[in-house]
C-alpha cells in the first residue's frame, strides 16, 4: 500500500511539474509541411529563449479547428482562409514559410530540366486530354527531345493535402476547364491517373513507372534527385524550381495586409517567378493576446533569424518586404 | 472476525473492480456510436441513407459525397483477402499440427507469431517499395496472359498493370491476417483428442484421411472463429492498404484497378478535411463501417452459437 501511495505522489508531482514548466510553452497544431522547419527554429528558439514550441501536425483541416475552438496557441494552415471567415471567428493570419510545388517526370531519354512545359500542357495532361508524350502540342515545345509514343500515366496525391490545393489551384487558375470540371482544393475528384499516399507515395510511382508524370513539394524533388520539368509562367518565360524563382514569386506575390496575406502564390507576375508556390499560414485568436504576443515573438525571431535553416531544409524564407508588411500588421491589431 | 471482514472488503472491492471495467466496454462502444452518429447528423441530414450508401459521388470540391464505392473497394478487398487467406493459414496449421517434423513445429509456429506482430505500416511500405513494382512488373502481366484470355474472368483482369490496385492490397490484407487465421485454426486442430486420431491411425487411415475425417470436423468451430477474427482485422485495416490501394473513389470492376475502401479514405483525407459537410461525410463513413462491422461480426456470432448448439447435441 505505501508502495502504492508513493507511486501516486510521484505521478501527480510530476504532472505537477509539468504544468508549472507550461507557462513558458507555447502550443500550435496544423499543417503537415512545415513542420520541420518550425521544429527546426524551435530548436534554436528554446536555446535562446527557454521557450519551448510544441507543435502537433495534425493537418490543415485540425489546425483551423483548434484555433477556432482555442484549444493552442496558434493554428496553422497551408491553405489561406478568407478574411470573411477569419472575422467570423475572430482570428487573424499571416505566412510564416513559403513552400513550392514542382512537376517531375520519369520519361526515358529526359533528365532533369530538359523537358519544358506550358500550363496549358500540365492542364490537359491532368484532364486528360493529352494522353501520349509526343503529342503535338509538348513536342512544339520540345523540337529537340525525343518523346516516346507512350501512354502519359499521370500520378496525383490520394491523400487530402496542401501540396495538392497548391496544384489544383494553379490548374484552375490557368485553365477554364479545369476550374469548371473539377475545381480546387485539399482533395479533388480526379479525372485521370493514380493516387499515391504523400510525397513519397507520388515520388515513388513516378520512379518506378516510365513514362509518368506526377507534382510534388520541391523539397521532395531536389533531395531525391528527381527530373523535374521547367514551366512557362505568367510572364511567358520557362524557368526551373529554385529558391530565386520561388523568392521571386513571393516577392511580386501581391500579398495584401488588409485581406489578411490571403493570396495563393499561383502564376506569379515575375519573369523569374515559379508559377505554383504557396505560403504556409499561421492563425491567431484575436481575443487571446497573451498566446498572441508569444506566438509573434517566435515568429518573429524565425524571420530574423531562421532564414538559413529554413533554405537547410529547402524551405523558402519569406523575403523582407514581406516581414516588414506583416510586422506592420502585428502591430496594426495590438500585438508585438 | 477481522480477518473475513477484511475479506469481504476485499472480495467486493475485486468485484467491483472488474465489474466497471467490464461495464465501461459497453459504455465505450455506446459512447463511440453516439459520437458517430452526432459528427454525421449534417451529413445524414444532407444526403439521406439509402442515397448516400448508393451514390457513388466523392467530390469534396462540389461537396458532394456517397459510400458505394467505398464500400464496394472494402468488400472486394476483404473478400479477395480471405480467398487468399483461409486456404493457406489452414494448410499452414495442418502442416505445422500433423505433417511437420518436430523439429519444425516451433520455428514455423514462432515464424506465424511473428508474422502477427508486424505493425501494418511496415507492410505498407513493404508493399509500396517491394509488392508493388513486383506486382506491376511479373504478378499482374503473368496473370493477364492467362486467366487475363479467358471468356470471363477476363473482365477482372482489364486495365493497366501498375501494380497499384485491388490485388496488391488484397494479398497484403491476406498476409497480414493468415497469422490470425493459423494461429487460431492450430490450436484447435490440437485440441484433437489424440485417441480418436490415434485410433484412425490404427484403423488404417491415411495421414489425410485423418486431417479430413477426425481433424477437421472436430476443430470447424475453432477456425471458423479465427476467420472472423480475420474479417474483422481484414474489414478495419488501414495503413498497409492505403499505400497500395490508390484512393480511388470509383467502384472498381477490375483487379487491377485503383479503388478505396471506408477506412482508407478516413485515413488518407481526416487530417486535411476542410469544410465541416466534409468532415460529417467521413464520420458518416465511419459510422456506416461501424455498423458494418457489426452486423459481419453478428452473423458470424449467430452461425457459431448455432454450430455449437448442433454440435452440442
Amino acid at each position: 500500500m505505501k508502495k502504492a501511495a508513493a507511486l501516486v505522489l510521484a505521478v501527480l508531482m510530476s504532472t505537477l511539474a509539468v504544468t508549472v514548466h507550461a507557462e513558458e510553452t507555447l502550443n500550435g497544431a496544423g499543417a503537415t509541411f512545415p513542420a520541420p522547419v518550425y521544429s527546426a527554429w524551435a530548436y534554436e528558439y528554446n536555446k535562446v529563449t527557454g521557450t519551448k514550441l510544441n507543435y502537433q501536425s495534425i493537418g490543415s483541416g485540425g489546425g483551423i479547428r483548434q484555433i477556432t475552438e482555442r484549444t493552442v496557441d496558434f493554428g496553422a494552415s497551408d491553405a489561406p482562409l478568407a478574411s470573411e471567415k477569419l472575422a467570423k471567428d475572430n482570428l487573424l493570419q499571416f505566412p510564416a514559410v513559403i513552400g513550392g510545388v514542382v512537376l517531375v517526370v520519369n520519361v526515358p531519354g529526359i533528365k532533369a530540366g530538359e523537358l519544358k512545359l506550358d500550363s496549358d500542357a500540365v492542364c490537359k495532361i491532368y484532364l486528360g486530354e493529352i494522353k501520349t508524350w509526343n503529342d503535338a502540342k509538348i513536342k512544339s515545345m520540345n523540337p529537340k527531345a525525343s518523346l516516346p509514343a507512350s501512354d502519359i500515366t499521370v500520378v496525383h496525391r490520394s491523400d487530402g493535402s496542401g501540396t495538392t490545393a497548391i496544384f489544383t489551384d494553379y490548374l484552375s487558375g490557368i485553365c477554364p476547364a479545369w476550374k469548371e470540371k473539377v475545381g480546387s482544393g485539399t482533395a479533388v475528384s480526379w479525372p485521370a491517373g493514380i493516387g499515391g499516399k504523400g510525397n513519397e507515395g507520388v515520388a515513388n510511382y513516378v520512379k518506378q513507372q516510365s513514362n509518368s508524370i506526377g507534382y510534388v513539394e520541391f523539397a521532395y524533388a531536389k533531395q531525391n534527385n528527381m527530373a523535374y520539368t521547367l514551366l512557362k509562367n505568367a510572364a511567358g518565360i520557362f524557368v526551373a524550381p529554385s529558391f530565386a524563382s520561388f523568392e521571386d514569386a513571393a516577392a511580386t506575390g501581391d500579398f495584401d495586409p488588409k485581406k489578411d496575406f490571403y493570396l495563393w502564390l499561383n502564376n506569379a507576375k515575375g519573369k523569374k517567378s515559379w508559377p505554383i508556390a504557396g505560403a504556409t499560414f499561421i492563425l491567431l485568436a484575436k481575443d487571446k493576446k497573451d498566446s498572441n504576443m508569444k506566438t509573434v515573438k517566435f515568429y518573429d525571431w524565425a524571420f530574423k533569424n531562421g532564414a538559413n535553416k529554413a533554405k537547410e531544409l529547402i524551405y523558402v524564407p519569406l523575403p523582407k518586404s514581406l516581414q516588414d508588411k506583416i510586422r506592420t500588421y502585428w502591430k496594426a491589431n495590438g500585438i508585438l | 472476525m477481522a480477518t473475513s471482514n477484511k475479506k469481504n472488503v476485499l472480495d467486493l472491492s475485486f468485484s467491483l473492480i472488474t465489474a466497471v471495467a467490464s461495464l465501461s466496454i459497453i459504455f465505450i462502444i455506446v459512447g463511440i456510436f453516439w459520437i458517430l452518429v452526432r459528427e454525421s447528423a449534417p451529413a445524414i441530414h444532407k444526403f439521406g441513407f439509402i442515397d448516400f450508401l448508393i451514390s457513388t459521388e466523392w467530390n469534396p470540391v462540389k461537396e458532394l459525397f456517397g459510400a458505394a464505392a467505398n464500400i464496394s473497394g472494402t468488400f472486394m478487398t476483404t473478400a479477395l483477402a480471405l480467398l487468399f487467406a483461409v486456404p493457406t493459414a489452414i494448410g499452414i496449421a495442418i502442416f505445422v499440427t500433423e505433417v511437420a517434423p518436430n523439429f519444425l513445429k516451433g520455428p514455423v509456429g514462432i515464424a506465424i507469431e511473428l508474422l502477427a506482430a508486424i505493425p501494418s505500416i511496415i507492410y505498407g511500405m513493404w508493399g509500396l517499395f517491394t509488392l508493388a513494382p513486383i506486382m506491376s512488373r511479373h504478378i499482374e502481366p503473368f496473370l493477364q496472359k492467362t486467366l487475363g484470355k479467358l471468356p470471363v474472368l477476363e473482365v477482372l483482369f482489364r486495365g493497366t498493370p501498375l501494380g497499384i490496385d485491388i490485388l496488391t492490397a488484397s494479398v497484403i490484407l491476406a498476409i497480414m491476417i493468415i497469422p490470425f487465421t493459423a494461429s487460431i485454426a492450430r490450436d484447435s486442430f490440437n485440441l484433437t483428442p489424440a485417441v480418436v486420431k490415434e485410433s484412425a491411425y490404427a484403423l488404417g487411415a491415411t495421414q489425410w484421411e485423418v486431417v479430413k475425417n477426425i481433424v477437421l470436423p472436430y476443430s470447424k468451430l475453432g477456425v471458423f472463429g479465427g476467420i472472423v477474427l480475420s474479417l474483422g482485422r481484414a474489414l478495419g485495416e488501414t495503413m498497409a492498404v492505403a499505400f497500395v490501394l490508390g484512393n480511388n473513389h470509383k467502384i472498381a470492376t477490375s483487379f487491377l484497378d485503383a479503388a478505396a475502401t471506408i477506412t482508407v479514405t478516413l485515413a488518407n483525407e481526416f487530417t486535411e478535411a476542410d469544410s465541416d459537410i466534409y468532415l460529417s461525410s467521413l464520420y458518416y463513413l465511419a459510422l456506416v463501417l461501424f455498423v458494418m462491422s457489426f452486423i459481419a461480426l453478428a452473423i458470424a456470432k449467430l452461425m457459431l452459437i448455432r454450430a455449437e448448439r448442433k454440435y452440442s447435441r
